[in-house]
């Protein structure tokens, strides 16, 4: 039998422009402060949503963020207010950061009359057009569809923004993802495809669901360039975002973000979680909390630990009120129960 | 002996069409596959290829000429060794067509030729056309409303146009005073529309604003909704209604109850829109009524017009309301021709039901082609001395409770007549609110005429079996008489 011929083994030049690996944020200690003050409000709001859902103040399904703040908080820290943001029902985190009050978060996820949806969507439907969140999905994928439709309004309108549409691992097995792929790449859309990659689709772990669990990948097809990145630290997810909108903005179509994380809790609050170890959950957070790397920042910055126990009172303070306010408010009157079915009177 | 060359059946819905081109001469020879003609169907234009060899003997339908009904002979065809003057058919044939060229659209056939009977069929052929079902629903569809609609002014001068005519104007109008008016959809740009509809739009509006999707329902539908959802005004296209239950996780999940989940916050105006409904011979997976699927669903709008002007009046407020609409259109009424009011901004209301014709022994309700059914119905009623009210719901949901119940405590009697399954449906809707609220103005049971409980079957006499007909309206209301 004949010897193979001997292969070279240099990477394959690139046959398109492809984005620049994304380097490090450099944020100067009053971002970095600022992140930590986000990254801590998600936390301790979560912990809060879940104390109330144990005292059956929060009802049905409540999916916490906690583990994934630096995802957000990077991401979208480098957003302008022309931007939309989407995504599925694990949802308060990204709502918190764009800038919706706490309170208005949590009389939702306690279902009053003064929650973001008057009571009536609850922890995975919520939205603010004033906010330019377009929610809170209770359908694993669809807002991937209609993340590629506000991306196209984007673009249509001409308003120079960009939509950021977050998934998760098991979302990126739907059809409908690849559909939008598709078109969003045809047509140039202005669309951030954020897979926040937290290795398990409820209790299906990646590997066990996709047949390519390198996400980042999943757009190659579509000649979509993906990026995988530390999504544990926010400057990395900073980094990433800063080169995805630039390559968005410069009309060059979408981009995919492969932001590599973790959740803590289970899949909603009523996730027994027995698919891992606790070893393996204890172990993340050992090594890797998103907080913890920050204030190990913020400590090498000379920020002192007196310092940043002021925001924490300031956070749990915030926190509180949200949910003294959230168990006080009244429930949507009975009224309420028609109202909002359709806009006009026919 | 010549072969004669007949005019093709083109789509499954032609009947007649425009010969619009020869591309051969009386004497050429032609062989298998060569273009011999471009003929013009109300959906597109298509060439018309040889598939014997031969010379051409006698063309016998001018180029030009319109309203071809299929099978008539257009031409022969001599084989090798044989006189072209042999054989050809009679030149009275040949003098009747030329004469039937350049009728306008709707024209009934001259003489006393029976209206099914294709013109100029050579007697003793069989015909190109087995009777369907379908072709019954389309027949009946030449009727038109028999009193005015009263929310049009006095006087109101009208025209003829085509139902699909009238909803390009609808869109056109709505796209030229707004500008975040947008169709997207398979081939609604380029192509010019699978049905045409959206033909001409492409060339007034540009590539922006009329958008070719590949063939990705489930994801366009999303996109659609979504950009409804940033402040554009979508008009989404489905080639069929049937292609849409990949879509309809969109429809019922995103854009109808984003409104109410969101406290009233975001809007959702879009509109779906598309044939629904059986068409001709296409079988089980293409023929279905989605009326009572999406008019179960709060938070939509749910419109199946029946006539062209009630179609383009009530998609302009579709494009207009701020609420997610489903526009249920018919293929089958396409290429009718219907009066249509010539005034500027032509809008109808949402939610109003339309008296098609009056009567007082008893009240048939019914919406899209069914109305075609129902009219004729009474026609037949009527020389029995039955004068039966027809009534058009034109919009399911929200459905015109009150003209139901109305017209029931004139008459007193009830059927409703669907052209979908009974099961489930608008009629049991019908049947219920009568039941709720027009109790004590029944003399008799509110009846439902409908399809019949099976897939809709493809052979010819099965689906006429299967589905609506003024024949099984007429036996119905008799029960109940």
């Amino acid at each position: 039998m004949a010897k193979a011929p001997a292969r070279t083994i240099d990477p394959p030049a690139p046959n398109r422009e492809r984005p620049a690996e994304p380097q490090l944020y450099q944020a100067s200690k009053d971002e970095l402060l600022e992140f930590y003050r986000q990254m801590l409000l998600i936390r301790r709001f979560e912990e809060k949503a879940g104390q109330l859902y144990g005292l059956g103040l929060i009802g049905g399904f409540c999916h916490l963020y906690i583990g994934q703040e630096a995802v957000a908080v990077g991401l979208q820290s480098a957003l302008s207010d022309k931007d939309s943001v989407i995504t599925g029902y694990r949802d308060h985190g990204h709502m918190l950061l764009c800038g919706i009050p706490p309170r208005d978060v949590m009389a939702e996820l306690t279902g009053r009359q003064a929650g973001i949806s008057k009571g009536k969507g609850g922890s995975m439907h919520m939205f603010s057009v004033e906010h330019k969140f377009y929610g809170g999905h209770g359908i694993v994928g669809a807002q991937v569809s209609l993340g590629t439709g506000l991306g196209f309004s984007h673009k249509y309108k001409g308003d120079g923004g960009v939509c950021l549409a977050y998934f998760g691992d098991g979302a990126s097995n739907q059809g409908q993802v690849y559909e939008s792929f598709n078109m969003a790449e045809l047509w140039k859309l202005p669309v951030i495809y954020v897979i926040e990659n937290n290795q398990y689709a409820m209790g299906t772990s990646v590997n066990r669901s996709s047949a390519e669990d390198q996400l980042y990948r999943r757009g190659e097809s579509f000649r979509i360039p993906g990026i995988q990145i530390d999504g544990m630290d926010v400057l990395a997810a900073r980094g990433a975002a800063e080169e995805a909108l630039a390559w968005v903005r410069a009309g060059k179509g979408p981009i995919i973000l492969e932001m590599k994380t973790y959740r803590y809790r289970g899949h909603s609050m009523s996730d027994p979680a027995k698919y891992r170890s606790r070893e393996e959950v204890q172990a993340v957070r050992d090594k890797s909390d998103p907080i913890e790397h920050c204030k190990k920042l913020l400590e090498a910055e000379g920020v002192t630990e007196a310092d940043l126990k002021v925001i924490d009172q300031e956070i749990r303070r915030q926190v509180n009120d949200a949910a003294d306010f959230a168990e006080t408010a009244p429930e949507p009157d009975a009224s309420e129960l028609y109202t909002d079915v359709l806009v006009e009177t026919y | 002996m010549a072969i004669e060359i007949k005019m093709p059946a083109l789509s499954p819905t032609m009947e007649e069409g425009t010969l619009a081109k020869w591309l051969v001469k009386e004497g050429d020879t032609v062989k298998s596959g060569d273009i011999m003609a471009e003929i013009e169907t109300d959906k597109a234009t298509m060439e018309f290829e040889a598939v014997d060899e031969g010379t051409i003997g006698k063309i016998l339908i001018a180029e030009g000429s319109d309203n071809v009904k299929v099978g008539t002979v257009i031409a022969t065809l001599i084989a090798e060794g044989e006189d072209a003057s042999a054989e050809a058919p009679t030149t009275d044939d040949a003098a009747k067509i030329e004469e039937r060229a350049g009728d306008s659209a709707n024209a009934q056939p001259k003489e006393e030729q029976p209206a099914d009977q294709a013109a100029n069929q050579p007697e003793g052929t069989t015909p190109t056309k087995v009777e369907s079902g379908a072709q019954q629903l389309f027949e009946a569809s030449k009727h038109g409303a028999e009193i005015a609609d009263p929310a049009l002014p006095e006087g109101t001068e009208m025209v003829k146009l085509t139902l699909r005519e009238a909803l390009r104007d609808a869109m056109a109008e709505e796209m030229r005073q707004d500008d975040r008016v947008f169709v997207m959809g398979e081939e609604v740009a380029e192509y010019q529309g699978a049905y045409k509809v959206t033909q001409g739009l492409l060339e007034e509006f540009g590539d922006k604003r009329v958008i070719d999707t590949p063939i990705t329902e489930y994801g366009f539908a999303g996109v659609g909704t979504g950009a409804a959802m940033g402040g554009l005004r979508p008009i989404v296209e489905f080639m069929t209604f049937n292609f849409a239950m990949q879509a309809i996780d969109h429809i019922v999940n995103s854009a109808a109850k984003t409104n109410y989940m969101s406290g009233g916050q975001m809007r959702c105006p879009i509109v779906f829109r598309g044939p629904n409904g059986a068409a001709s011979r296409v079988g089980a997976q293409h023929s279905q009524n989605y009326g009572p699927w999406y008019a179960s669903v709060p938070g939509l709008i749910v419109i199946a017009p029946y006539d062209a002007a009630d179609a383009k009046g009530l998609l302009k407020a579709a494009i207009r309301s701020q609420d997610p609409v489903v526009f249920l259109e018919n293929e089958l009424l396409y290429g009718r021709t219907f009066e249509v009011p010539k005034l500027d901004d032509y809008v109808l209301p949402i939610g109003k039901a339309r008296i098609m014709r009056e009567g007082s022994d008893v009240t048939i309700v019914s919406y899209s082609i069914g109305v075609g059914l129902a009219l004729e119905a009474a026609e037949e009623l009527a020389k029995q001395g039955v004068e039966a009210e027809v009534i058009d719901l034109r919009t399911l949901r929200p459905l015109d409770k009150a003209a139901v119940l109305k017209s029931l405590k004139k008459t007193n009697r009830l059927v409703v007549a669907e052209e979908g399954w009974a099961t489930c449906s608008i009629a049991s809707e019908i049947v219920s609110i009568c039941m709720e609220e027009g109790f004590d103005d029944l003399d008799a049971p509110v009846l439902r005429v409908a399809n019949e409980d099976v897939p809709l079957p493809y052979a010819a006499n099965l689906e006429k079996l299967a589905l609506l007909s003024s024949a099984k309206i007429v036996a119905t209301v008799q029960k109940i008489l």
